[in-house]
């Protein structure tokens, strides 16, 4: 299996003195999280069927900063914006995509003014465009007339009114697309954000994604899709505490893909 | 001729508007206190976002009835007030109407008027009813106890009365009515008054009339100490909200100074420090006090009108935390009247009270609960951001107090030692092609 994902690094292009269309940002809980693996793997799928040449920095890559910066430590996330865009800017970076909503957020919003000024897609928007281009094509596959929810993850969603591409490849896998009654720019957070991914929530009466999990529940859905590693780890878990997870699967939108087309 | 009337008229007028100009300028100096921050950019987005936003109340009718019954009585606070330019020329000159020799168009323009009351009238009633007898749950919040309550009902009390006051007079205004031009709805009141003597008819008809005027001279003085400011600081507020994407959370100058400085390899550490060093380096990170946050934040906290639309919108409030972002701007509001009556006690000075905005008012446990999703920030109706100054205070948490909680400092002692939030190693970070 592994043999056929072709991975490149920045530092194997510069050897050979190649400049990639795109540098995939895999992110911490792509590189790192068993669940997001899965995510980035199915991705890297699909880059290599729509020939792109992209490549990664593999370990030149480090954290964003993202949780540092909205738990309040901005040194360490200005040293780390600074260092990773001194990496890409020493590789003349130019377009990045990226799986992850708060990675897309930070080098998106916060990285130019230190210095990092890059064109950022989330990676259903770059999906979307591929499909636009004609360099991938979408079939619903397993996924026809299935019901979908989209899950809209904050940082992708109101942070950055990004709520049509994910929707549009949804809708291209001919499935059923049902919205929950929070969503777009009134869609509830899973609970992860703001750092909450790495702390015990405050005492309260309900966890944030167990009210999430809720509301994708009613409408009858058949898959949860996210497109945010975070998100997914919640609403997993949410899935699994209302003991549904053998009905209902948490995927996300490029898993989706890429397993519609037997990836 | 007597000329007491017209001279009480302008006693009053010159009374009612002095206060209220004395309590602006407090208000001002108030929002000045905070941290300069820069928002003379992009001014055309600037006027657009006040005129679809404060001016045509776009985002209000995200919850239709609040919404329709909300633009109700916007517009008909803002044309009925057309009338009170006649009361106050005819209160100076002791003239009785003067206007109304326009004839038709008096008349349409009073028309209007009455049933623009009649309808503020009964919205208001429903205003009354969610929040007394329905008992919507936003109304209800522990930060909704005493004065807020009270406030928000007193405001519509106002209204209702001054409403009243507007019909009677028409009605008991036998010219008026003579004149059988827009007496619309005051037509059917007359008669109510039928048993009355052609004098006490009058007399209700003056009495109305005064406390008319009077009624609306103290509401005026009412809004510096009630949430209802906003009916003129939405307008500022809308103005100088954020334009950059709602994620983009702004980069601490000063920090990047610091970080720009580790980072230069030709900066030499042993040498003298500038002569600006002192002004360079700011007092602390992060915001403690009112005094920290932008004049910007104060702003927001002086234009909250506590509808708790953020609040039952934030995910951590719905699932029962302590955080609340309505909470969050009255604390601000609260703290910052607080330090600005100090400063009146202390002759221009502020005396340290030894109390702060963190801690006496808001706890480290509802700024933890902060999952930053701006779901608060997308619900104002005008534009006003809790959650900059949650961020702001976290900052001042970690980089003055280290008191994140532990789970927090070990998250941000992996990314310090390997660059991940987790503790796993760099040199791994590409393992998963292989796996």
């Amino acid at each position: 299996m592994s043999e056929l994902l072709k991975v490149p690094t920045m530092a194997e292009f510069m050897a050979a003195g190649k400049q990639p269309e795109v540098l995939f940002w895999v992110g911490c809980a792509g590189s790192f999280d068993d669940r997001a693996k899965k995510i980035t793997k199915a991705f890297v799928k699909l880059l290599n069927k729509a020939n792109v040449e992209f490549a990664v920095l593999g370990t030149e890559e480090s954290c964003t900063g993202d949780p540092a910066k909205r738990s309040g430590n901005e040194f360490l996330f200005q040293m780390q914006a600074v260092t990773n865009i001194e990496v890409m800017n020493a590789y003349e970076i130019k377009k990045i995509v990226t799986a992850c909503p708060h990675c897309f957020n930070t080098i998106k919003n916060e990285y130019p003014e230190l210095g990092g000024n890059y064109e950022v897609m989330h990676h259903t928007q770059f999906l979307k465009s591929l499909l636009a281009e004609g360099r991938l094509t979408i079939e619903g596959g397993q996924y026809k007339g299935k019901r979908i929810t989209f899950h809209d993850p904050c940082y992708l969603g109101r942070a950055n009114q990004v709520y049509e591409a994910p929707r549009d490849l949804i809708r291209k896998l001919d499935a059923e697309l049902v919205e929950m009654k929070s969503c777009k720019s009134r869609g509830l957070c899973c609970g992860a954000g703001g750092a909450q991914m790495f702390k015990e929530p405050e005492k309260g009466n309900k966890d944030v994604n167990i009210e999430r999990t809720e509301q994708a529940l009613e409408t009858k859905p058949q898959i949860i899709a996210a497109g945010c590693p975070f998100c997914n780890t919640m609403m997993t878990d949410g899935v699994k505490n209302k003991e549904k997870e053998n009905d209902i699967a948490v995927m996300d939108i490029a898993e989706l893909i890429a397993n519609a087309q037997d990836l | 001729m007597d000329y007491l009337p017209q001279i009480l008229f302008a006693i009053a007028l010159v009374a009612g508007i002095g206060y209220f100009a004395r309590n602006v300028k407090k208000l001002m100096r108030n929002i000045k206190l905070g941290r300069d921050v820069d928002v003379s950019d992009n001014k055309s987005q600037r006027w657009k976002n006040m005129t679809m936003i404060a001016l045509g109340q776009s985002k209000m009718v995200k919850r239709p009835i609040a919404g329709l019954l909300h633009v109700i009585v916007y517009v008909g606070f803002v044309v009925i007030n057309i009338e009170v330019l006649e009361i106050i020329i005819d209160g100076l000159t002791g003239k009785h109407r003067i206007f109304s020799s326009a004839g038709a168009i008096y008349g349409f323009l009073i028309g209007t008027f009455e049933i623009l009351a009649v309808l503020v009238f009964v919205s208001v009633i429903v205003f009354w009813l969610r929040r007394n007898v329905i008992k919507l749950k936003r109304f209800l919040s522990s930060e909704m106890k005493g004065w807020p309550k009270s406030d928000g009902n007193m405001i519509l009390y106002f209204e209702m009365v001054l409403m009243t006051l507007f019909l009677v007079m028409n009605a008991t205004d036998l010219k008026f009515q003579a004149m059988d031009s827009g007496n619309i709805i005051s037509q059917h009141i007359t008669p109510w008054f039928s048993n009355f003597s052609g004098h006490s008819i009058h007399l209700i008809e003056r009495t109305a009339w005064w406390l008319h005027i009077l009624g609306i001279l103290i509401f005026l003085n009412y809004l510096y100490f009630s949430k209802h400011l906003h009916i003129l600081l939405a307008f500022p507020n809308t103005y100088y909200g954020k334009l950059t994407p709602k994620g983009q959370f702004e980069n601490n100058e000063a920090v990047t100074k610091e970080v720009k400085m580790m980072m230069d390899p030709n900066v030499d550490p042993f040498a003298a420090p500038p002569e600006d060093a002192e002004a360079a380096v700011p007092a602390k990170f992060g915001a403690s006090d009112v005094k920290d946050l932008s004049w910007v934040n104060l702003l927001n906290a002086y234009t909250c009108t506590e509808c708790g639309r953020c609040t039952s919108e934030c995910p951590a409030n719905q699932t029962g935390k302590k955080l609340s972002p309505r909470k969050i701007m009255m604390d601000t509001r609260d703290r910052l009247e607080e330090v600005g009556k100090n400063i009146d006690a202390n002759k221009g000075e502020f005396k340290d009270d030894g109390k702060q905005l963190l801690g006496d008012y808001i706890t480290n446990e509802e700024l933890w609960a902060c999952t930053s999703c701006n779901a608060c920030v997308e619900a104002c109706p005008v534009s006003i951001d809790p959650l900059n100054i949650i961020m702001q205070m976290r900052q001042y948490l970690v980089m003055e107090q280290s008191a994140a909680p532990m789970e927090l400092n070990n998250m941000m002692t992996n990314i310090e030692n390997n660059g991940a939030p987790w503790p796993y190693n760099q040199m791994d970070r590409l393992n998963w092609k292989d796996e």
